[in-house]
Parts: C-alpha cells; sequence; structure tokens
C-alpha cells in the first residue's frame, strides 16, 4: 500500500511542479510583453551572463576543438581518412559541441549566481518588498535575466565556434603536421550556414533553460541558507539535464527535416 | 444578501491563516481607521507579522475578508493589486534591503521605480528622509551590508516612508535600537501620522513605544484579537492576558511553551 501511497504522492508532486513552471513561464512571457521595460538591469545582466562567461567559455571551446583534432586523427587512421579532420572538427563544434559546452559552463556559472542570488532574496524577504514598492518581481528580476541570456548565448556560441576551430586548427598544424592554409580553407569551404545557424538557434534555446532554472528555482526556495544551497544546486542539475534533452530534440528537428 | 461595506482605511474580517497543522490567524477582526495610530501587541510568534503580510498580499489568507479604503482587497492579483499597494509603506522586521543597490537607491526606489521619478530628484528625498531617521548623507552611497542591524531598520524605515504612502505598516520599528534613538523614531512615527491623512499600523513587543505612538492598542493571542481600546485604557483594561503582557509577568493566562 505504501508503495502506491509513494507514487501517487511523487506523481502529484511532479505534476505540481511542472504547473508551477508553466505558470512562472506564463507571467515572465506576459511581464515581457507588458511595459515597463526594465533596459538598465537587461544591460546589466548581459555584461553579468555574457562578458564575464568569455574566459571559462573560451578556454572550454579552445580544449574540445584541440581533443576533437586529436581523436579524430587518431581514429580515422583506421581508414587512412586522417585528411578529414578539419571538416569533422568544423561540424562537431558549430552543430554540437560548441552550443553544448558553452550551454552547460554557462550553465554551472550562470544559472546557479542567479538562484543563489534570487532565493538569497526571497528568504530575506527581498522579494516582498520589491511587491510592495509597487515593482514587479517577475518583471524587475526575472524578464531583464532571461531577456540578457537569450541575447548572449548565441554571442557565446558563435565566439565558443571560432575559438574551438582555431583549437582544432593549432593542434592540427603544431602536432599532427596539417598545413595552417589548406586546414582552414578546407573548414571554411565545407561549413555551411546552416550548420552554423543550427548552433546559434540551439544557444538561444539553452539561454532560455538557463535563465529559467536560476530563475525559477531561486524565486521559489524556502528556508534559510539551506534552502538557498537546494536552490542553487536544483538549478544547475535540471538546467544541464534540460540543456542536454533539448539539445536532442533541437537536433532531430533541425537535421531530420 | 449584500456584503457590508468597510468605511475604516483598513479593515480585517474574521481573517484565518494556518500553515500546515499548525493555525496561526483564527479569525482576526481589526479596524485601522483613517488617521489613526494603531499599535497591535502580542507574544512572539502569535501572528502579527503573518497577520499584515496578510493586508499586503505577502501571504494569502485561507479565509475572511480584508478591506483597504471599502474596497474588498483579499484576492487581488496583478495591476489591481500593485495599485493597492501604492497606497502602502511597509517596514520589514528584518528591514528586507536590497543588498545589490545602495542605501540611498533602497530609500528611493519607491520613487525610481513606482513614481518614474528621476534618479537625481529621488536622491535628493532620499538623503533628505534618512536624515529624518538620523542618518547623514555619507550612508547614503553605502551598501546595506555595511550598516549595523539598527542602521539597516532605520534605512528601512526611511524606505518605508519616502513615497508618502497613505498607510504605513510598521513591524518591530525599534527592535534593535537604543533607548535614544528609539525615542527619535517614535517622535518620526507620531510625526508622520499626525501630518493630515497617514494611517500607521505598528507593531512592537516595546510597551514604551507603544504608549507613545498609539491612538489605540490592539493585543492579539493565540490568533484573534482579545483586546482593543484607545491607549488611555491600556492600564484598565480589565483583561488579564494584557495585564499580563503590559507587566511583563511570566506567571498568568498566557503559557510560554518552555520546558522546564
Ligand atoms: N512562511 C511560513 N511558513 C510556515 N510557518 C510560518 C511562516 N511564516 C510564519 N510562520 C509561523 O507563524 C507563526 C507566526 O509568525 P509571525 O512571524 O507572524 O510571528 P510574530 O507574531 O511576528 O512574532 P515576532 O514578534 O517574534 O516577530 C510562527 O509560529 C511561525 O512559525
Ligand atoms: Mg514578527
Amino acid at each position: 500500500m505504501n508503495f502506491f501511497a509513494t507514487i501517487g504522492r511523487v506523481t502529484l508532486a511532479a505534476f505540481q511542479q511542472i504547473g508551477q513552471l508553466s505558470l512562472f513561464i506564463v507571467s515572465s512571457v506576459t511581464g515581457l510583453l507588458r511595459p515597463p521595460i526594465y533596459w538598465r538591469l537587461i544591460g546589466q545582466q548581459v555584461l553579468r551572463i555574457g562578458y564575464y562567461s568569455l574566459p571559462v567559455v573560451g578556454l572550454t571551446a579552445f580544449f574540445t576543438g584541440g581533443v576533437l583534432a586529436l581523436q579524430i586523427y587518431i581514429g580515422s587512421d583506421r581508414y587512412g581518412a586522417e585528411a578529414f579532420v578539419p571538416q569533422i572538427v568544423v561540424l562537431g563544434i558549430t552543430r554540437e559541441l560548441g552550443p553544448v559546452i558553452a550551454g552547460l559552463m554557462v550553465a554551472g556559472r550562470v544559472a546557479a549566481a542567479i538562484a543563489a542570488e534570487l532565493g538569497t532574496m526571497r528568504v530575506t524577504e527581498q522579494i516582498d518588498a520589491l511587491t510592495t514598492l509597487s515593482t514587479n518581481p517577475i518583471k524587475y528580476l526575472v524578464v531583464p535575466r532571461l531577456v540578457a541570456s537569450v541575447l548572449t548565448l548565441p554571442l557565446l556560441v558563435a565566439i565558443a565556434d571560432s575559438i574551438g576551430v582555431f583549437g582544432g586548427y593549432i593542434v592540427a598544424t603544431k602536432s599532427l603536421g596539417f598545413n595552417g592554409y589548406v586546414y582552414l580553407k578546407n573548414s571554411v569551404d565545407f561549413v555551411t550556414n546552416e550548420d552554423v545557424y543550427s548552433g546559434l538557434i540551439k544557444a538561444a534555446v539553452f539561454g532560455f533553460i538557463i535563465a529559467l532554472m536560476g530563475c525559477y528555482n531561486g524565486f521559489n526556495s524556502k528556508g534559510g541558507a539551506q534552502g538557498v544551497g537546494a536552490a542553487t544546486t536544483n538549478a544547475v542539475v535540471t538546467a544541464s539535464i534540460l540543456i542536454l534533452a533539448a539539445n536532442y530534440v533541437l537536433t532531430s528537428v533541425i537535421f531530420t527535416r | 444578501m449584500t456584503k457590508q461595506t468597510s468605511t475604516a482605511k483598513v479593515e480585517l474580517r474574521g481573517v484565518k491563516k494556518r500553515f500546515g497543522n499548525k493555525v496561526v490567524l483564527d479569525g482576526v477582526d481589526l479596524k485601522l481607521e483613517h488617521g489613526q495610530s494603531l499599535v497591535v501587541i502580542g507574544g512572539s510568534g502569535t501572528g502579527k507579522s503573518v497577520m499584515i503580510k496578510c493586508v499586503l498580499g505577502i501571504i494569502r489568507p485561507d479565509e475572511g475578508e480584508i478591506y483597504v479604503d471599502g474596497k474588498e482587497v483579499t484576492r487581488l492579483s496583478g495591476r489591481a493589486r500593485d495599485a493597492m499597494l501604492k497606497k502602502f509603506g511597509m517596514l520589514f522586521q528584518a528591514a528586507a534591503l536590497f543588498d545589490s543597490l545602495p542605501v540611498w537607491e533602497n530609500v528611493a526606489f519607491g520613487l525610481i521605480q513606482g513614481r518614474g521619478m528621476g534618479r537625481k530628484q529621488a536622491r535628493e528625498i532620499a538623503v533628505e528622509t534618512l536624515g529624518k531617521v538620523g542618518l547623514g548623507p555619507e550612508v547614503a552611497k553605502l551598501s546595506p551590508a555595511e550598516l549595523s542591524g539598527g542602521m539597516q531598520k532605520r534605512v528601512g524605515l526611511a524606505r518605508a516612508i519616502a513615497s508618502d504612502p497613505e498607510i504605513i505598516f510598521f513591524d518591530e520599528p525599534t527592535t534593535g535600537l537604543d533607548p535614544i534613538m528609539a525615542d527619535v523614531i517614535n517622535d518620526l512615527i507620531v510625526s508622520t501620522v499626525d501630518r493630515l491623512g497617514v494611517s500607521a499600523l505598528s507593531i512592537t513587543h516595546d510597551m514604551v513605544s507603544a504608549r507613545k505612538i498609539a491612538d489605540r492598542i490592539a493585543m492579539l493571542y493565540q490568533g484573534k484579537i482579545v483586546w482593543d481600546g484607545p491607549t488611555e485604557e491600556i492600564d484598565k483594561s480589565g483583561n488579564e492576558y494584557v495585564e499580563q503582557f503590559i507587566h511583563g509577568r511570566a506567571e498568568g493566562p498566557i503559557k510560554m511553551e518552555v520546558r522546564k
């Protein structure tokens, strides 16, 4: 009996979460459509989410591009297909690894920071104080973060793509004996607009997921320091899982038409 | 059957609230008249803060109605609620200052965001309001984390009064202040209420402060208002709960839940 009761409780809790999250999304979107829009805050968040993520995203993209080139070289040795390293690197980076790596890194950095900040504001009653000062907390706190995140993630990914390809180029020319000019020409000739755009669309979706999970978990945190800690962990974990799931869905939608 | 409307500035009728099994408010009836200063006293954890959060819609009551200026506001949301809240100023018990903003922007917040006032003018008003709570202009650019507890409380107070609200709620305005500063704040509350039209509801444990600022005192005990009357009558209330509370006796009908 207890077993079924547990299943029931878990199912109910899951549906409640989904309902609550849907309401949260609806009020965020309506908050976006109605004035006032806080441009100053959007600017601040672009700086925080985008600019300060550059070093992390750049470094991970560089090493990912490098290791990709190395693995493809070693692996394709068995078929004598080493010459395809630049094409496969550019495809892998723009379509998958650029957006996913950048998405996951920013999820770790930004979703956590947002959840911790809003969570602390929740438990210290700052969010309640906002409403008593006739300011809608969704508009003031959530909308700027969502907008900034959706706008900056594609930019970050565009940069990650370039640095990733550059990482592959460095490894290929310095240790695998490729000719630099030929490598770059092969990369550029091979990659299509669709490869790049698909990655940027993914990035925008990931940006939405990151800010949404940070805000939602922070907004609904309870208790004190422990509650904020739990909200932060949840934000990063749910954002990362949703990014990987959304990546699969988007890939199948974009590339299997 | 038509519902009786309310003539008071703020009125609570039969407000109930429970958290899980714990009944906190069990049918609170309370009126704050126009231009009046009402003080609610009551033991720690009796639900005083919960009560004012119900009026502001921060906590949804389970039952009962709340009226502001004769209009029922119990289940308002969205823009109607924003408009209703424009009438209010609120000092939170723990100040609840925005720690990402400097002190002056905290105080000016309602003016800038709520009223759309320019930042420069709002800053001047903020500095002036800080002066009223005994804080100099050098405090204005500090961050709330750099202030002492009592200073934070006073900034919270300045934030609550800066945009000239019609109704002000003070949750323990003098807790954590030294006796002299507490008296300055009492005077400030009295003079704020004396200005035409402002109605104030304060919560306090401090009987000295209550006697000084209140026109009327109400006592909350076990989720209900057990006594409500003019300040002059508090010493002859004939109510044993009030008697015990104002004299601070451990013996009496109010039992503190401490294990000996
Ligand atoms: N969000 C909440 N969730 C669960 N219980 C709560 C919540 N807020 C308040 N309570 C409970 O309601 C009761 C009343 O709390 P409240 O903060 O109103 O007390 P208070 O009268 O203001 O006390 P104090 O004078 O110490 O500030 C407490 O027992 C508290 O445990
Ligand atoms: Mg309280």
